[in-house]
């Protein structure tokens, strides 16, 4: 009797703060997305109406929407490509002292600040920059930029996760593979993959929704581009509803991408 | 598995219902103000009465270089001697466009705010701010007659500010890039594909101005008279060339601080630009150079307001007193680089000439000038066979263009 009440004591703070604050705020903003604006002073007037849902489904809106998904997919496979054989790499090749090392070393961008390195492929891409006099040519601003910016800022939380993939990876297993005959190619399809799509898993859905919601990075390296994060900035000043109406886009989003990786068991070991 | 989601659906709906409820229920603060026929609803405030004692301090939110208090530069600094003489302390939030500033100022955070005439009617109209009472102000008598009372400071007859100087937005460049030396803005429009991927423009809907003001010169049969009165056609024509022009901008702008590493770096060629940013800039030796083009250009002329919901009025109206005060005027319009409000503020700028180079007394040269201003539906050049758009579907424009 006494250990229910002190587990009721010990979750209501942080189901209270979880009902509250966090899903509290998301139906907040859910409510304004069906708000209208007064066309003068742009305050909010509270009567109901969809038009903004409705806008969304301009092609303007949807093509934004469709490109801020590409970004996302596209830095999350970059990641994968990268992340899989850096870890590979250091779970089962560098010695046990580089492995550590290698380990701190990925982790040590994390303390650096989000804005600092940013502003660090801002030098690197404009004109005239570390890459332009390195290679001679330069990206500059823009679509490729961002990938490049995100795909390096989310690279630790994908190569975390995918080394601890690794390291729990019995060693029994891949000597029973090679004992049925599979050489190296064949294993890492039939063993290695699927026992580390949890990890993988894991780590897309940082890189998934730290993509999708991304703007500061984008206003910094991407010049005139468009997405999801920079259009609710431009209209949280001026359309507080459509603003919200976006963001209830992003959370749908990733809702859905939570379901689907959910669905495949991957989150079911983390 | 079932019992929790039942219950997670549960705590959804009832936050769901909380929520709804709380923002259903609570009234409106809009007052419902429309513009027709020229004037619009304008809620009942009254200014304050008279000066109490100063409060200890004042928050004040301004655009970047109007109130430096030595931090950019220990050398700039007209705010330490103020706040030792009225006992007012004074913390500044600098903003880059004026939708920034009316939403800030919104928070009711601020007691004072140096608003341009695209940001004055909107927050006299929620009732953001108040009247002023400019017996209160000692500087006010010193001001330009042609800068009181105005269409973007006043509402019938009641002052709701004072005015604090005015300039124009000019076109600056790289003068190791962009040969000739331009001098006409179709060096961001027509002709910028020399530049391009390094034009910058500045990023908020009353830009379409800039680009209607281009119109006016090139496509006179248009109609435009004024870059603020735009009916759906020529707000169409303004959109298209915005469009145009979006092919060549590498970048946006409304932080001042980005615009200068910008042109700093080379990343921007041509844009664009205020004066002072021109000056930071040839301090951190990069090569630009600033005109006003022949075809005139946007500018402002700002007013600084009294929150209606502050609690530091007293220091707030000190405070506008010394901006205004003639030495003080002189050194903010000189930084900055504008036309200063205070008549006796010309004896006090260090450059002698600095009035006669900014125009402070010349109206003929201001009337080349189309200060920000808020559209509204009812056009502002006059004409009533027509409607105009307002600042709504200005934005609906500029969200266009930026998405095109």
């Amino acid at each position: 009797m006494g250990s229910k009440k002190a587990l009721v004591g010990l979750l209501a703070p942080p189901l209270l703060w979880l009902v509250v604050a966090y899903l509290g705020a998301l139906a907040a903003i859910f409510a304004t997305a069906f708000f209208t604006t007064d066309p003068f002073t742009n305050e909010v007037v509270r009567t109901f109406t969809t038009e903004n849902f409705q806008a969304l489904l301009s092609p303007t809106y949807l093509r934004i929407i469709g490109r801020t998904l590409f970004i996302a997919v596209m830095v999350t496979v970059l990641c994968i490509v990268i992340a899989v054989p850096f870890a590979y790499f250091m779970a089962r090749v560098a010695p046990r002292r580089l492995s550590h090392v290698l380990v701190a070393a990925v982790l040590v961008p994390l303390w650096a600040s989000y804005l600092v390195k940013a502003y660090a492929w801002r030098t690197m891409v404009q004109p005239g920059g570390v890459l332009d006099s390195t290679f001679g040519r330069t990206p500059g601003y823009g679509f490729t930029a961002v990938v490049l910016t995100l795909t390096y800022l989310w690279l630790p939380y994908m190569i975390l996760p995918v080394y601890a993939g690794f390291e729990r990876l019995p060693e029994s297993h891949l000597e029973a593979s090679a004992d049925l005959g599979a050489k190296g190619m064949h294993t890492f399809r039939r063993v290695i993959l699927p026992a580390l799509l949890p990890s993988i898993a894991a780590g897309t859905v940082f890189t998934f929704s730290l993509s999708l919601g991304d703007y500061i990075a984008v206003q910094i390296v991407g010049g005139t581009l468009q997405v999801l994060g920079t259009t609710v900035l431009q209209n949280i000043t001026l359309d507080l509803p459509f603003a919200a109406a976006l963001g209830t886009t992003s959370v749908v989003i990733m809702v859905f991408y939570l379901v689907a990786v959910g669905r495949t068991g991957a989150l079911d070991n983390l | 598995m079932r019992r929790i989601t039942i219950l997670k659906s549960a705590a959804l709906g009832a936050v769901a219902a909380l929520v709804l409820t709380a923002c259903g229920g609570g009234s409106s603060s809009s007052s419902g103000s429309s513009a027709s026929e020229g004037g619009f609803k304008v809620p009942n405030l009254t200014a304050l009465d008279k000066l109490g004692t100063p409060e200890g301090e004042v928050s004040v939110l301004a655009w970047p270089g109007y109130v430096e208090d030595g931090s950019n530069d220990p050398k700039v600094d007209w705010v330490s001697d103020f706040e030792k003489e009225s006992g007012c302390k004074v913390t500044v939030k600098t903003f880059g466009t004026s939708d920034e500033a009316v939403q800030l100022f919104r928070t009711g955070q601020y007691d004072t705010v140096s608003a341009s005439g695209d940001a004055t009617l909107r927050l006299i109209a929620s009732g953001d701010v108040e009247p002023v009472n400019t017996d209160l102000i000692s500087n006010y008598p010193d001001i330009f007659d042609s800068l009181k009372m105005q269409p973007w400071n006043s509402v019938r007859g009641v002052a709701y500010g004072i005015p604090h100087g005015r300039g124009a937005n000019l076109l600056m460049w790289r003068t190791d890039q962009v040969k000739p030396a331009p001098d006409s803005w179709s060096a961001v429009f027509d002709q910028a594909s020399g530049q391009k991927g390094k034009v910058t423009a500045y990023d908020s809907p009353i830009y379409i101005a800039d680009a209607a003001l281009y119109l006016m010169a090139t496509k006179p049969d248009l109609g435009i008279k004024n870059p603020y009165a735009l009916d759906a056609k020529q707000l169409a024509a303004a959109v298209e060339l915005l469009k145009a022009q979006k092919a060549n901008v590498g970048e946006y702008w409304s932080d001042y601080l980005k615009e200068i590493q910008a042109f700093k770096n080379g990343s921007s060629t041509v844009g664009t630009t205020w004066q002072v940013i021109a000056n930071l800039a040839q301090a951190e030796k990069a090569p630009v150079q600033v005109v006003l083009p022949k075809e005139g250009a946007t500018g402002w002329s700002d007013t600084w307001m009294v929150g209606a919901k502050s609690q530091h009025k007293t220091c707030a109206y000190k405070f506008i007193d010394h901006i205004v005060s003639p030495k003080t005027n002189a050194a903010v319009a000189e930084y900055f680089g504008e036309a200063p409000a205070n008549k006796k503020a010309c004896a006090e700028t260090v450059d002698k000439n600095h009035c006669a180079t900014f125009h402070a007394d010349d109206e003929k040269y201001f009337s080349q000038v189309h200060y920000w201003t808020t559209p509204i539906s009812a056009c502002l050049d006059g004409r009533t066979d027509v409607e105009c758009t307002d600042y709504a579907e200005w934005t609906k424009a500029w969200t266009e263009v930026r998405n095109s």
